[in-house]
């Protein structure tokens, strides 16, 4: 690990000063993505800008009856919460599938948000990489790409985003509330991670120098009736192959309000517009799941060793929908 | 370098680290505390699992300078003296290890999961997220200490040993003990 | 199935064995406390920390290396590099006569050469005062290749595969008939291809290694499975006598083959430590481990067998490639079981290797039959399905009275019991045969079993007892502890030959200062020291007799051995109960501190007439006996019909693994077997990119071993009979177990999902 100086901010506004002022510094959240890649020399800023101190761990309601999540909350006390565990189950089950409870009690929602992806060959300081070295090529297009992208991917870059949190989000209709030394910005969670195109060093559309301040819920009834499936190599503490977040109501036999987004699909949590267009208004039934996932997996292309998670992720979006109908929801 | 204040154990300790320190090397290297273990440095395995004020985190992932002011409680600080916790005789046996490496974070991160079930925390095997108690079946301590490998295979005995001190007698004392 | 009652053997009449009993380890508290100190946690004041540089070539020459930026780096001791570094003599020529020159890991002479034979072979060690400064300096030596052709890609090579050759130990290939003909006639028959991928041990504990030189002597801790191959090994490197060399390892955290070779992080520390005259201390990184230490090779194998419609195997063929490396590795016993698991008329068993520009492979848990069961034991089961008929059945309708591969005499054998009782307590009848008939909700249900087996090793031993005139004993024995509970099994071992408490009994072990031990490997360790130790014992108890029996006051006077027995801390007279007298006072009277009987001198000549003695004890029992462990696997699976995921929901191992010494450790070290195989079987693999040879998932978090939740209860039991011609009638457990459960869980999925899979790991892609 390079040498590097050490801040700690105590409110935004230093923060923000210290973000905007020292060159080719980050912000340390619980530290679970940035100092396993700053030990692997991917990561190699010069100073690090601990914001665990300042004032943003609170989850509270909104007036107009959405929620507000800090973005210092650990991934452990968002999963835990009543409001979350009642109104958005789906969100608890997504960050409690994710990493291992000791990850979870580090982790933060803003963390969690901008980690980076697991493909073996971005990890890997020997292997040429885009991301990492922009034009240096890809040595994953050809390699292992288990847990590679199946929509969205460019000839630059296969890479997935590992987040199940995000999943969720993308799920939910969050906004992402950024803030920098010009001012406050509100992201819609679906716009704040992009497909890698020819530049897969950009990830987000968070500029280097803002600071997640909060993530916000919408009041979203459907919320409640949602769940998050997770299809993974082992039975805990390993990334998703394919995972679904799902919310639905039906009314009269027929879809009233759907929410579908997929992990492990893709570089970004891959809100499915397709599929939800598809439901809403059909009748629930599995001959309408199945036609929801096909059109949404319709531009779907493989890589070398993952044809099998478009079968998977249909499988699963089907099985998730059922599942909820019948069984209701994971609150 | 920069200067932090830790209590380790109930110890004030005041040590000058570079910032790239992780908490783990600074236990391990620094405070000679080498009961906790470093199987991975990745976040991986679960054998640097230590308490910070009472919750349990992996140390090889923590900047030290980052716990500056914290409660640590390693496995050394585990149990009172000479008198084990119930966890660690539970942990005997119960056979819960072979080779010991990942024991330490095993009873450590077990005492942080009962701490979080007794708070009411869900898990990802929770039936209904949203009911007020969740029993600890075999089940969920599984998937609760998921975070914790053990390539010795001794699973079953760490299982069998977490289950008997959560229950009955011992229980309250792990409870208190957690408390 | 035959109705073999299974009963435990009678308690022997002397009161209280303590052989048999769960006693809790007697390291439980140091393992629980943090206190148990492991070879990286020994401190020296001025202690200097090192990290590797690897290559990022398969095969080529290092054309330049820049260390500049690193020996910048603030606080850097040492950059060493083939350019700087002292001369050490390359590996010894492997000799059988000399064990300990199977030792290394690989022939390369590191540092001492400018080619790479290995994408990861290290090419530079740096030297700082702290870790972080080794590490970060280490990032930045800038090292050029030149490089050559080289192969590394196992699928496309594996044709090129050439048969093994036997030697003294190992044979390559065998027959008996003409199997290929019989196979060609046999009314039902299946010839199968099966696949299995490289695997690592990962032992939690990753290998680390802190020496200190005191003028031309050193000081090592180190994690091993054989002390002695990496005292003997250093001594010869770095041209010292092994006297000079200490080698210490008193707690392992886990090896499972790993740690049996010396690898080049042990080498590279102690080189380390004489350049910079410091002590230093190297732990691999987990890349390290997967870079530097050998795994299990992968292996394609093919398994045909011809039977008659009732069953009777009339041909059973095995064979199979693994690889080696260019520069080391062994080759992996996959036909093992093979040779004596089925009784067919016609049998041909080959092994083939294929040297290719990766690490060496080394030995990983059961070497050999861990994964060549997967492949026959599935095999097996898929004839069942051919023949209609019950994978049990069919395995009892085959199982021999004699060696079947040259007939010789099984030392001991029961599987039949095994069978029968582990078919009860898993409940197999409740089995309905038709893939795919069993549910439990939505989940699918199904139901495996498969055999295993694995050859009993013994080896040489030394070892002391020492009895104290206080009542206390203590056992030097340089053996290993990474986790089989060594030292509790002997202890319990002293205390029933001496008759006194478990307590009594101290065991000194991990240090080669002490008695030469046996390394820890195919499973042999416990057998080889209670070979030892219990002559030790007797030799002593002559000893202590010999002072009572010439002493007018004693009760014991002029007794002979024959007639006296150990018990209550004493030698007492055979049925004469309160006749005799307590150690201590035989100790007293005659004025003795202390009594010590010693098994195995540590002399040169000791110890190669020690060799010679093993090597001739190995032979003649080899054309004597067949000796082995082995057990029924049951296991239950549950797949999830919609995404392909499989749990292991129930578990039932039964195992003849003769005298159990202790209840619990035994327990354990089964269990510890079922859970890697259950890795092995659903999640374990090692991705080495066929493009150019490098693994691609050096990381905990990208090698999948099982976590808690992939684990559940897991019934194990045994028959607890001993086997006649091991020491106590002991066969190792190590290493059983996880023999046969990779085809127990391959042939559970297939009874839930009628899909069978023949390539490992079954993961969910394979049953979509
Ligand atoms: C072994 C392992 C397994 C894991 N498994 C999973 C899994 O299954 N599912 C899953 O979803 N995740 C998994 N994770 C990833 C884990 O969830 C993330 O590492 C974690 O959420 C990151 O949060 P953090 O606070 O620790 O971020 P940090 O590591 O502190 O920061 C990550 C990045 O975010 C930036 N950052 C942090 N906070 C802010 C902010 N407020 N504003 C702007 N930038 C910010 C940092 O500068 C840095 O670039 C796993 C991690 C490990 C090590
Ligand atoms: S897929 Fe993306 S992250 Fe992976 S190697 Fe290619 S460019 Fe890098
Ligand atoms: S050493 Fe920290 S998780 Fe493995
Ligand atoms: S006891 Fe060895 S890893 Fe758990």
């Amino acid at each position: 690990m390079k040498a590097f100086s050490y801040v700690s901010a105590t409110d935004v506004a230093a923060a923000l000063r210290a973000i905007s002022t020292e060159p080719n510094a980050k912000f340390l959240g619980g530290g679970t993505n940035l100092v396993d890649l700053m030990r692997e020399e991917i990561e190699q800023p010069d100073t690090i800008i601990d914001i665990t101190r300042l004032p943003l761990s609170g989850i509270e309601e909104l007036p107009g009856g959405g929620v507000r999540i800090g973005a210092m909350v650990r991934n452990s006390h968002l999963a835990a919460h009543r409001l979350i565990r009642t109104r958005y189950p789906m969100l608890s089950q997504a960050v409690l599938t994710g990493a291992s409870a000791q990850l979870r009690n580090m982790a933060t929602v803003g963390g969690n948000l901008l980690q980076r992806t697991r493909c073996l060959y971005f990890y890997d300081g020997a292997a040429a990489c885009n991301k990492r070295e922009p034009g240096r090529g890809c040595d994953a297009i050809g390699g292992f790409t288990r847990n590679h992208a199946i929509l969205g991917a460019s000839e630059a870059c296969v890479a997935t985003h590992p987040s199940d949190m995000c999943v969720a989000l993308a799920a939910l209709d969050a906004t992402v509330v950024a803030e920098s030394v010009r001012g406050v910005r509100r992201i819609p969670m679906t716009e704040f991670h992009v497909l890698p195109g020819e530049t897969p060093d950009i990830e987000t559309t968070l500029a280097a120098d803002e600071l997640v301040t909060a993530v916000e819920l919408p009041d979203l009834p459907v919320a409640a009736t949602s769940a998050y499936r997770k299809v993974r190599d082992r039975a805990s503490y390993a990334f998703a192959l394919v995972s679904v977040a799902a919310a639905l109501e039906t009314s009269g036999g027929a879809v009233s309000a759907v929410r579908l987004a997929l992990g492990g699909v893709a570089a970004k949590p891959w809100r499915a517009y397709q599929a939800e267009q598809v439901l809403l208004g059909a009748p629930a039934t599995d001959e309408t799941f199945e036609r929801a996932a096909d059109a949404e997996l319709a531009p779907a292309v493989a890589q070398s060793q993952n044809a099998f998670k478009i079968e998977l992720a249909r499988r699963a979006i089907v099985a998730t929908l059922r599942r909820l109908l019948t069984e209701g929801s994971a609150a | 370098m920069v200067e932090i204040r830790m209590r380790v154990n109930g110890v004030m300790e005041a040590l000058d680290l570079e910032p790239r320190v992780s908490l783990l090397d600074a236990l391990r290297e620094h405070l000679g505390l080498t009961g906790t273990k470093k199987g991975c440095d990745q976040g991986a395995c679960g054998a640097c699992t230590v308490l910070v004020d009472g919750e349990r985190i992996n140390s090889c992932l923590a900047l030290a300078v980052q716990y500056d002011g914290r409660e640590i409680t390693t496995i050394e600080g585990v149990g009172d003296g000479e008198r084990a916790h119930p966890l660690q005789s539970a942990f005997v046996r119960h056979d819960g290890f072979q080779c010991g490496y990942c024991t330490s974070g095993q009873i450590c991160s077990a005492i942080g999961m009962l701490a979080e079930h007794g708070s009411g925390a869900p898990s990802a095997v929770t039936e209904h997220l949203s009911a007020d108690t969740i029993e600890l079946s075999d089940a969920e301590i599984r998937e609760r200490m998921s975070g914790n490998l053990c390539r010795c295979g001794a699973y079953n005995g760490i299982v069998g040993a977490i289950r008997e001190a959560a229950s009955g007698e011992a229980g309250r004392d792990v409870m208190e003990a957690v408390r | 199935m035959t109705q073999a009652p299974v009963h435990s053997r009678p308690a022997p009449a002397t009161a209280e064995r303590i052989v048999g009993k769960p006693i809790d380890r007697v390291d439980g508290r140091a393992k629980t406390t943090g206190a148990a100190r492991y070879s990286a946690e020994y401190p020296y004041p001025d202690i200097a920390h090192a990290a590797l540089v690897h290559a990022t070539v398969s095969r080529g020459r290092i054309a330049g290396i820049d260390a500049a930026a690193a020996s910048a780096v603030p606080g850097v001791l040492a950059v060493i590099t083939h350019l700087n570094a002292p001369a050490m003599k390359p590996p010894p020529p492997v000799s059988m006569m000399n064990l300990s020159s199977l030792a290394s890991g690989t022939t390369v002479n590191y540092l001492n050469t400018d080619e790479v034979h290995w994408d990861g072979q290290p090419v530079a060690v740096v030297v700082a005062e702290t870790l972080e400064a080794a590490q970060r300096a280490a990032s930045l030596v800038e090292v050029t290749y030149e490089t050559l052709p080289a192969t590394f890609d196992f699928a496309a090579e594996e044709k090129n595969a050439k048969p093994q050759k036997s030697d003294l130990v190992q044979s390559g290939g065998a027959t008996k008939g003409d199997a290929e003909a019989a196979l060609a006639a046999a009314p039902v028959s299946v010839d199968l291809r099966f696949t299995t991928p490289p695997h690592n041990h990962n032992a939690l504990e990753p290998h680390a290694t802190t020496a200190a030189w005191d003028g031309d002597r050193v000081t090592v801790y180190d994690g091993a499975q054989n002390m002695y191959w990496v005292r003997d090994n250093l001594a010869l490197k770095f041209g010292i006598p092994a006297a000079n060399v200490r080698v210490i390892s008193p707690y392992v955290g886990g090896a499972f083959g790993g740690k049996t070779m010396v690898w080049a992080g042990t080498i590279l520390t102690v080189l380390a430590a004489r350049v910079t005259a410091r002590p230093v201390r190297l732990m691999l990184t987990r890349e390290g481990v997967y870079r530097t230490v050998g795994g299990r090779t992968p292996s394609t194998q093919r398994v045909a067998l011809g039977a008659e419609a009732d069953g009777r195997l009339t041909a059973l063929v095995h064979t199979s490639v693994t690889r080696l490396g260019r520069v080391g590795g062994g080759p992996e016993q996959v036909t093992s079981q093979s040779r004596h698991l089925y009784d067919a008329e016609n049998i041909l068993v080959q092994q083939n290797l294929v040297k290719l520009d990766l690490l060496p492979n080394t030995v990983m848990r059961a070497p050999g039959e861990s994964i060549g069961t997967f492949a026959l034991e599935s095999a097996i089961d898929e004839l069942a399905g051919e023949l209609g008929m019950d994978p049990i059945a069919l395995r009892m309708r085959n199982e021999p009275e004699r060696n079947p591969i040259d007939g010789k005499r099984f030392a001991h054998r029961m599987l039949r019991e095994a069978y029968a009782r582990g078919a009860e307590r898993f409940g197999w009848s409740e089995r309905t045969p038709e893939p795919g008939s069993m549910r439990d909700g939505r989940w699918l249900v199904g139901m495996g079993v498969a055999s295993a087996y694995h050859p009993s090793w013994q080896f040489a031993a030394n070892v002391t007892v020492r009895l104290s005139a206080d009542g206390t004993v203590v056992v030097r024995c340089g053996f290993h502890e990474m986790g089989m509970g060594g030292a509790t099994a002997q202890a319990q071992i002293a205390a029933d030959a001496l008759g006194v408490p478990f307590e009594a009994v101290r065991v000194e072990y991990g240090d080669t200062a002490l008695p030469t031990g046996p390394g820890a490997g195919g499973s042999g360790q416990t057998a080889s020291i209670a070979a030892s130790l219990v002559s030790a014992c007797d030799k002593l108890k002559r000893s202590v007799l010999a002072l009572a029996r010439r002493s007018g006051d004693s009760p014991l006077r002029g007794q002979r051995m024959t007639g006296v027995e150990a018990r209550d801390g004493g030698l007492y007279r055979t049925g004469r109960p309160g006749l005799g007298e307590t150690y201590a006072a035989i100790l007293t009277r005659a004025g003795r501190d202390s009594v010590e009987a010693r098994v195995g001198s540590d002399t040169r000549v000791g110890a190669i007439a020690g060799q010679v003695r093993f090597m001739s004890k190995l032979m003649l029992d080899r054309r004597r006996w067949v000796k082995a462990a082995s057990g029924a696997q049951f296991c239950e699976v549950r797949v999830d019909p919609d995404t392909g995921e499989v749990r292991v929901s129930r578990w039932v191992g039964v195992f003849d693994v003769g005298t159990v010494i202790n209840a619990k450790t035994t327990a354990g070290q089964l269990r510890g077997g079922i859970v890697m195989g259950v890795g092995m079987a659903l999640s374990e693999e090692t991705l080495v990119d066929p493009r150019n040879g490098r693994i691609m998932n050096p990381s905990l978090a990208e090698y999948h071993v099982p976590v808690h939740a992939d684990i559940p209860s897991i019934d194990v039991s045994w028959l607890d009979e001993p086997d006649p011609t091991m020491p106590l009638g002991l066969i190792g457990v190590g290493e059983v177990s996880i023999t046969g459960a990779a085809a127990a869980i391959a042939n559970a999925v297939h009874h839930a999902t009628g899909r069978r899979v023949r390539d490992l790991p079954i993961t969910l892609d394979r049953l979509l």
